[in-house]
């Protein structure tokens, strides 16, 4: 239990400080490295909770793709970081105006907490003893949930193909290796033997 | 209620839609190099076609195990929204062609788009809402932004995709709230649950960020600082289509989240309703009065629509709900006929967008100008044309459930927003005639017609639209 | 809930030592190595020079198409798993339903194949 309690105060303060710099560092490689670290320590206390599949996805979908892309964004693209950051005064008094806004929101939320009686009779599926989070959550996605499955895999096309239509050009003349094309060819394809008569030319 | 069933026949309209997409996008890839644009957009239209049949014979009732339903009020929306994007698709067919953006894609992306709206007027769990919401909402951001090379279009697909974003976000944790509160995702099982009538303070709270994302998609004030935006980048087809379809299915889902599970604490939710419509009202009337870009004043235009559809909402009854479905069916006709007009304000085989190039049209062409005073008055709301009655009924239901001073706002800015409208018909009818436009499409002139005669009818013959909006608000309090 | 969390005690020992081993290794080299820095040491090494200009260009878009189509397989896959764990006891339904799943992102797979996104020429 000890154990437990240092784990969840060691993972959130991690995650709050780092998601703090995230925005408040100069670099934007930084930024993107400290996020990672925000989501390997989501990914921490999501296994406080029990959820351990959702912490293995935090790991391996924004951990291992997403953020990823993002690096890749911004190491790469020419962005003036310095001449975006210009705003950042100006901006801040606004900002932290509504994120105190939010606090409070939250601070008093969280101090009315309360469940009716309804709420604790209907509260959804819980993980059920004895069986491990994957398997619980498995047994729901593809049968009491396949409706919102199948949906997931609808936006999942509609974003594939919004990627090919928005990125995706042919380049002109561009020469490329069709091997049966080549192997088809024939001799009469390319050689044409021409009988010169002589003393003439062509 | 039988919520424990798979019932996979109330969802058939929504199953054919979706394999009708993907049976296209195979015919088109295969086609290679769209040069199946025209096939595809018209099979496309066929398919809605077919699912506008399927919606209105098929036997409904929920399915999915109690996270979908096809009752009355979702066949009536669903019938609203396939006509919107069928008329969109073939109102974009010739736009395409001309304008170098003719992609067989698409008529797939407003098919997928369509499907998304279909799935959230159906939606009676939070988690489908969202799938539904955002498999909508990636379809058009894409389609904003489909001519790429072009700065507006992509500009308009950016601004469309970050705000929507981010609104989607508020939803997402106004839907957590709900649920880490009171313990459930489903309308039913929410509905029963809050009929004590105590609305937990973390669920009020979870409530308003919903009704904050909810409000963006629909564009009432204050989220709709993107819509003059979006709407003035995006192609103009894409533009008609972004005015009826998605608006129609998010105002049907604000209607049903309100009314469904949260139906029983009307008082928690009334006043947000109430000062949201307000706002919209205000801004989409005076607003509009500084326009030039007829584009930018639809945006304008229909925010100010959306104000007075919920003012229907805001009564919180079924008589508000029949007057917002009625309001919705109205300006969804309305609309189509507009946007045929401006899609034909074409001169030399270019676009034009300025309200001053419908100068003397009476003069160049006294039926199109005609048609568009009709259409002009009737979004003004001027007697007896359609748009009145639209007015009519929303502005009448807050009355009787007592919200005079809503109704009287209303009134007011519907006066104001009359002068914009009233002005394009003075551009048309008393300024110098300026070169006349390219003839008009086949097309554009059915539409137009089509409008047209429906605005006059509606006087004549209220009862189809009427009775239908009853039944299907009659379906959603449960009777 | 305590004997799930225990099976994940000895990741948390781990952590626990490669950040403090780390730690050690950073902050010992600090202290102990001797430290006496001037221009020409810390300038690019040896036959290295100074960069020109930013390293950041303008980058083609395609590679971000490959970014995004993988993450989106990644997404697929991450469905696979609890599946797979539990394909015994969810039956016909779940299976079939998997299959309509993995049908729709194949039509997807197949529309990209036919487009040339995979193709790099």
């Amino acid at each position: 239990m000890v154990v437990q309690a240092l784990a969840f105060y060691l993972f959130a303060t991690i995650a709050v400080l780092s998601a703090t710099a995230v925005v408040t560092v100069r670099n934007p490689v930084h930024s993107v490295l400290l996020l990672i670290l925000t989501f390997f320590n989501a990914a921490g206390l999501f296994v406080l909770l029990g959820a351990e599949f959702l912490a293995m996805l935090l790991v391996v979908v924004y951990v291992g793709a997403v953020a990823v892309l993002f690096l890749f964004v911004v190491m790469m693209l020419d962005i003036n970081f310095v001449e975006m950051r210009q705003g950042f005064l100006n901006y801040l008094p606004i900002g932290v105006l509504i994120a105190v806004v939010l606090f409070v929101e939250l601070a008093f939320v969280g101090a009315g907490w309360t469940l009716t009686d309804e709420a604790v009779a209907v509260l959804a599926q819980p993980t059920p003893a004895g069986v491990g989070n994957v398997e619980a959550l498995g047994r729901l996605i593809y049968t009491d949930y396949a409706y919102i499955f199948q949906s997931a895999g609808l936006v999942l096309l509609v974003a594939m193909i919004g990627a090919i239509v928005l990125t995706l050009r042919h380049r002109e003349g561009v020469r490329r290796q069709k091997i049966s094309e080549q192997v088809k060819r024939t001799r009469a394809d390319t050689l044409e033997i021409k009988k010169v008569p002589v003393g003439r030319g062509i | 209620m039988g919520v424990s069933m798979l019932n996979l026949g109330a969802a058939l309209p929504e199953i054919f839609m979706a394999v009708s997409a993907l049976a296209l996008l195979m015919l088109g890839v295969f086609a290679g190099k769209d040069k199946a644009f025209r096939t595809v957009s018209w099979l496309a239209v066929a398919a809605q076609i077919i699912t506008v049949i399927l919606v209105v014979t098929g036997e409904g009732g929920p399915a999915f195990f109690g996270q979908f339903t096809a009752d009355a009020f979702a066949q009536f929306c669903k019938v609203m929204i396939l006509i919107g994007s069928s008329v969109g698709i073939i109102m974009s067919m010739k736009f395409a062609e001309r304008e170098n953006m003719a992609r067989f894609e698409f008529p797939i992306l407003i098919t997928l788009a369509t499907v998304g709206m279909m799935a959230m007027v159906s939606a009676s769990d939070m988690m489908s809402l969202y799938l539904g919401l955002e498999l909508q909402s990636l379809a058009l951001y894409v389609v904003a932004a489909i001519r790429r090379d072009t700065i507006r279009s992509t500009e308009s697909g950016l601004k469309y995709f970050i705000l929507g974003s981010i609104a989607s976000g508020m939803l997402l944790y106004g839907m957590s709230m709900v649920y880490g509160f009171t313990g459930t995702t489903n309308f039913a099982v929410l509905a029963d649950t809050l009929t004590g009538g105590d609305l937990p303070v973390g669920a009020m709270v979870g409530l308003a960020f919903m009704f904050a994302g909810l409000c963006f998609k629909i564009s009432a004030v204050p989220f709709h600082m993107w819509t003059p935006d979006v709407y003035e980048g995006a192609p103009t087809p894409v533009t008609a289509f972004f005015a009826v379809a998605p608006k129609i299915a998010g105002l049907a889902l604000f209607v049903r989240v309100a009314i469904g599970p949260f139906g029983s604490v009307v008082a928690d939710w009334q006043q947000i309703i109430v000062l949201i419509s307000i706002l919209s009202m205000l801004v989409g009337s005076f607003a509009a009065l500084r326009q030039e870009n007829i584009k930018r004043l639809m945006a304008y235009s229909s925010i100010g629509h959306v104000g007075f559809a919920l003012v229907g909402l805001a009564a919180g009854t079924e008589e508000g709900v029949t007057g917002v479905l009625v309001y919705l069916g109205i300006y969804l006709v309305m609309n189509l006929g507009t946007f045929a007009v401006i899609l034909c304000m074409r001169r030399n085989d270019r676009m034009n967008e300025e309200i001053t190039d419908l100068a003397g049209l009476a003069k160049t062409k006294p039926l199109m100008a005609a048609i568009t005073a009709i259409l002009m008055f009737s979004m003004a709301g001027i007697p007896p044309l359609a748009g009145f009655f639209g007015k009519f009924y929303v502005f009448k239901a807050a009355v009787d459930a007592g919200l005079v001073t809503l109704a009287v706002i209303g009134l007011v800015t519907s006066v104001v927003s009359a002068y914009y409208y009233l002005r394009i018909i003075k551009v048309m009818y008393f300024d110098e005639p300026v070169e006349g436009f390219d003839r008009n499409g086949t097309e554009m002139n059915v539409i137009m017609a089509v409008a047209t005669i429906a605005i006059l009818a509606f006087v004549f013959f209220p009862n189809p639209l009427m009775d239908s909006a009853a039944i299907a608000a009659a379906s959603l309090f449960g009777q | 809930m305590q004997e799930l969390l225990s099976e994940y005690l000895p990741i948390l020992v781990f952590i626990g030592i490669a950040v403090g081993l780390s730690a050690v290794i950073i902050i010992a080299s600090l202290v102990l190595a001797k430290q006496a820095p001037d221009v020409e040491k810390l300038s690019a090494y040896e036959c290295g020079f100074a960069p020109f200009e930013d390293a950041r260009i303008k980058f083609d878009v395609r590679f971000y198409l490959v970014a995004i189509l993988f993450i989106i397989f990644d997404l697929e896959v991450a469905f696979l798993f609890p599946w797979a764990v539990t394909l015994g006891d969810i039956g016909t339904f779940g299976f079939v339903s998997m299959v309509i799943f993995l049908a729709v992102l194949t039509v997807g797979f197949i529309y990209e194949w036919k487009k040339g996104a995979l193709e790099w020429e």
